[in-house]
C-alpha cells in the first residue's frame, strides 16, 4: 500500500513540473497546463501525508 | 464525551522543555531540519520578495551573483554562529538569554520579539489571503493599500489565523510535519512558475534567456517612485533579511534538538531553493504580470500566482504562506511562555494567533515587507551578539558568563546598554548619514560585542579564573 502511495505522490510531482515544460515548448495550451498541475497537485496532497512523516519517523 | 477531555483530545500536552535542556531522547537528525528550513524559507514572503527586486529595478547579473554571496553568507552565519552555540547548550533563545541578562531585561526582549513574530506571520497569512479570496472574488489590495478595504477581506485573514493557530498549538512536531509534506511540492510549484512566466515573456532559447533577463525583467531600470538597488543591496538583504533567526540567535529554539551542530548546515537547501530559486522565480512571474496588466497598481501575490498557473499557483501560495506562519507563531509563543511561565503553552499560542490575525488585516505589513524585515532583524540582533559574546569570549575575556545566573540577579546593566546604544546608533547612521537600513546590520552587531565585552569586564569581572 506505501508503494502505491508513493508512486501517486511521485507521479503529482511529475504532473507539476513537465506540464510546464510542455508549455515552454509550446505543446501544451495555458488553460491544459493548468489542469494538469491542478491533478498533480491533488495527487500529492491525497498521497504525501500517509507515507513522508511515517519515513522521517522510521529513520 | 466531557469538555475537558474534548479540549485534551484536540490539544495535546505537549512538552517543548522551555526551561531545561532537550534530552538525548528527543533529538533529531539533519533530515528533520532540511525539510523545517525547506519549508520554512520556500515561503509566503518569497512571493513578494522576488518581485520588489524587480521594481526596485536591480540588474540580472547583480542579483544572480549577490544572492549567491549573500546566501552563501547566511549560510555561514547559521553553520558557525547559531548551531554551535544552540547544541553546546540546548537552551531556548529566551531562557539562554535569561541566564545571562536576567528576568527583567529578558521580559522586554520577549515581547518586542513576541510582537515582531506576530507581525511577521501576519503578513504571511495576509499573502495567503490574497489567494484565498480569490473565488470569492475578494477586492485585493494594491500597493498603497495600508488599511484593510473590505469586510470580506477580515474574516478570511481571521479564518485562516484560526486554522493556522490549531496547527501551531501542536507543537513543534506537527509544525514539522506539515512543513515535511508540503516543501517538495511547493519548491517544483517556483520552478513550473519560473518557466511559464519566461515562456509568457517570450523566452525561447538559452540566448533568448539572456536577452529577455537583463532587457525586461531585471533591466536595471526602476520602478516609478522606487530606489534603485546594486549588488550590495541584493548581498545584504540575502545575508540580513534572517539576521533575527542566525546571528539575533532565534534558531537557538529550534536547532537545540540537533543532534550536531553540523545541522545549521543544512538551511543551505532552504536558502538555495527559497532565497535563489524562489526569489527568481517570483520575479519573473511578477514581469510577466507587469506585460500582461501594464500600469496595475494590483499587489496580490495570489492574483498573479493564479493568472499563470491556475489552481495550484493560487494554492501554493497559501501553502506558503502557512508553513511560515507556523513556525512563527510557535516561536512567538515561545516568546511569550518567557514572560508568562505558568501559563500553558496552547493557551499562550492562542493569544498570539488572534494578535497575528489582527495584524494580517492591515495590507501595510505585505506592501512594506522589505523595510519590516529590517527594522526586525536590527530590533533583536544586539541579544544575539550579546549571546555570542558570553558563550565565545567570557573566559577569553576574563568576565563572567551567564552573570545573572551565576550571581542571582534579574538585570545585566551591560546587556541592557548594548541593546539600546547599539540601537541608537543604528538609527543616527540612518537619519544622520543616511546609511540605509539593509546595511546597518554588520557594524550594528560588532558593536553591540564590543559594548557587551566592555562593560562586562568592568561589571563582572573573574576575579579568580579557576572559579569558572
Amino acid at each position: 500500500m506505501k508503494n502505491v502511495l508513493k508512486i501517486g505522490s511521485y507521479l503529482g510531482l511529475i504532473l507539476t513540473i513537465i506540464p510546464p515544460l510542455l508549455f515552454f515548448y509550446g505543446k501544451l495550451d495555458l488553460k491544459t497546463m493548468n489542469l494538469w498541475l491542478g491533478i498533480g497537485m491533488i495527487l500529492w496532497m491525497i498521497t504525501a501525508p500517509f507515507w513522508i512523516n511515517a519515513a522521517k519517523e522510521a529513520e | 464525551m466531557s469538555q475537558a477531555g474534548l479540549v485534551k483530545k484536540l490539544i495535546p500536552q505537549t512538552n517543548e522543555f522551555e526551561r531545561m535542556p532537550v534530552p538525548e531522547a528527543h533529538l533529531k537528525g539533519s533530515k528533520s531540519f532540511l525539510g523545517m528550513f525547506l519549508g520554512e524559507h520556500t515561503a509566503g514572503t518569497e512571493f513578494v520578495i522576488g518581485p520588489l527586486f524587480v521594481a526596485h529595478g536591480v540588474g540580472a547579473v547583480d542579483l544572480i551573483l549577490g544572492l549567491v554571496i549573500g546566501n552563501l553568507l547566511a549560510v555561514l552565519s547559521w553553520g558557525l554562529v547559531t548551531a554551535p552555540i544552540a547544541t553546546a547548550k540546548r537552551m531556548t533563545l529566551y531562557y539562554q538569554l535569561e541566564r545571562i541578562t536576567g528576568k527583567n531585561l529578558v521580559r522586554w526582549y520577549n515581547l518586542v520579539n513576541a510582537l515582531m513574530f506576530c507581525f511577521l506571520a501576519g503578513s504571511m497569512i495576509a499573502v495567503s489571503a490574497t489567494a484565498v479570496g480569490i473565488p470569492f472574488d475578494l477586492k485585493m489590495p494594491s500597493l498603497n493599500d495600508w488599511l484593510p478595504q473590505t469586510f470580506g477581506w477580515v474574516i478570511t485573514v481571521f479564518l485562516m489565523g484560526a486554522v493556522i493557530t490549531f496547527v501551531a498549538i501542536q507543537g513543534y512536531n506537527q509544525v514539522s510535519k506539515f512543513a515535511n509534506i508540503m516543501s517538495p511540492w511547493m519548491i517544483l510549484v517556483f520552478l513550473a512558475a519560473g518557466i511559464v512566466g519566461l515562456s509568457q515573456l517570450g523566452v525561447t532559447s538559452f540566448e533568448s534567456l539572456g536577452t529577455i533577463a537583463q532587457e525586461i525583467i531585471w533591466n536595471g531600470i526602476p520602478l516609478p517612485g522606487m530606489s534603485r538597488f546594486s549588488i550590495w543591496h541584493i548581498i545584504f538583504f540575502a545575508w540580513f533579511c534572517n539576521m533575527a533567526m542566525h546571528i539575533g540567535m532565534s534558531d537557538l529554539t529550534i536547532l537545540r534538538y540537533a543532534k550536531n551542530w553540523t545541522s545549521g548546515f543544512t538551511v543551505f537547501a532552504g536558502l538555495f531553493l527559497g532565497h535563489f530559486i524562489a526569489w527568481i522565480a517570483s520575479g519573473i512571474l511578477y514581469a510577466s504580470f507587469l506585460q500582461a496588466n501594464s500600469g496595475s497598481q494590483e499587489f496580490a501575490p495570489g492574483q498573479i500566482a493564479y493568472q499563470t498557473l491556475g489552481i495550484a499557483g493560487a494554492v501554493c501560495v497559501i501553502i506558503a504562506g502557512w508553513t511560515t506562519a507556523n513556525p512563527t507563531i510557535y516561536r512567538a509563543g515561545l516568546a511569550l511562555q518567557g514572560i508568562f511561565p505558568k501559563v500553558p503553552t496552547w493557551k499562550i499560542t492562542s493569544i498570539v494567533g488572534i494578535i497575528t490575525s489582527l495584524a494580517a488585516c492591515f495590507p501595510a505589513l505585505v506592501m512594506k515587507l522589505l523595510d519590516f524585515v529590517a527594522i526586525y532583524g536590527l530590533l533583536l540582533m544586539p541579544m544575539g551578539a550579546v549571546i555570542f559574546a558570553d558563550f565565545y569570549l567570557a573566559k577569553k575575556i576574563g568576565f563572567r558568563a551567564e552573570a545573572c545566573l551565576a550571581n542571582k540577579t534579574n538585570f545585566n546593566f551591560p546587556a541592557f546598554l548594548s541593546w539600546v546604544v547599539t540601537l541608537v546608533f543604528c538609527l543616527g547612521l540612518n537619519q544622520i548619514y543616511g546609511v540605509e537600513i539593509f546595511f546597518l546590520g554588520l557594524p550594528g552587531w560588532f558593536l553591540a560585542v564590543l559594548i557587551f565585552i566592555t562593560l562586562s569586564k568592568i561589571y563582572y569581572p573573574i576575579k579568580n579564573p579557576s572559579s569558572t
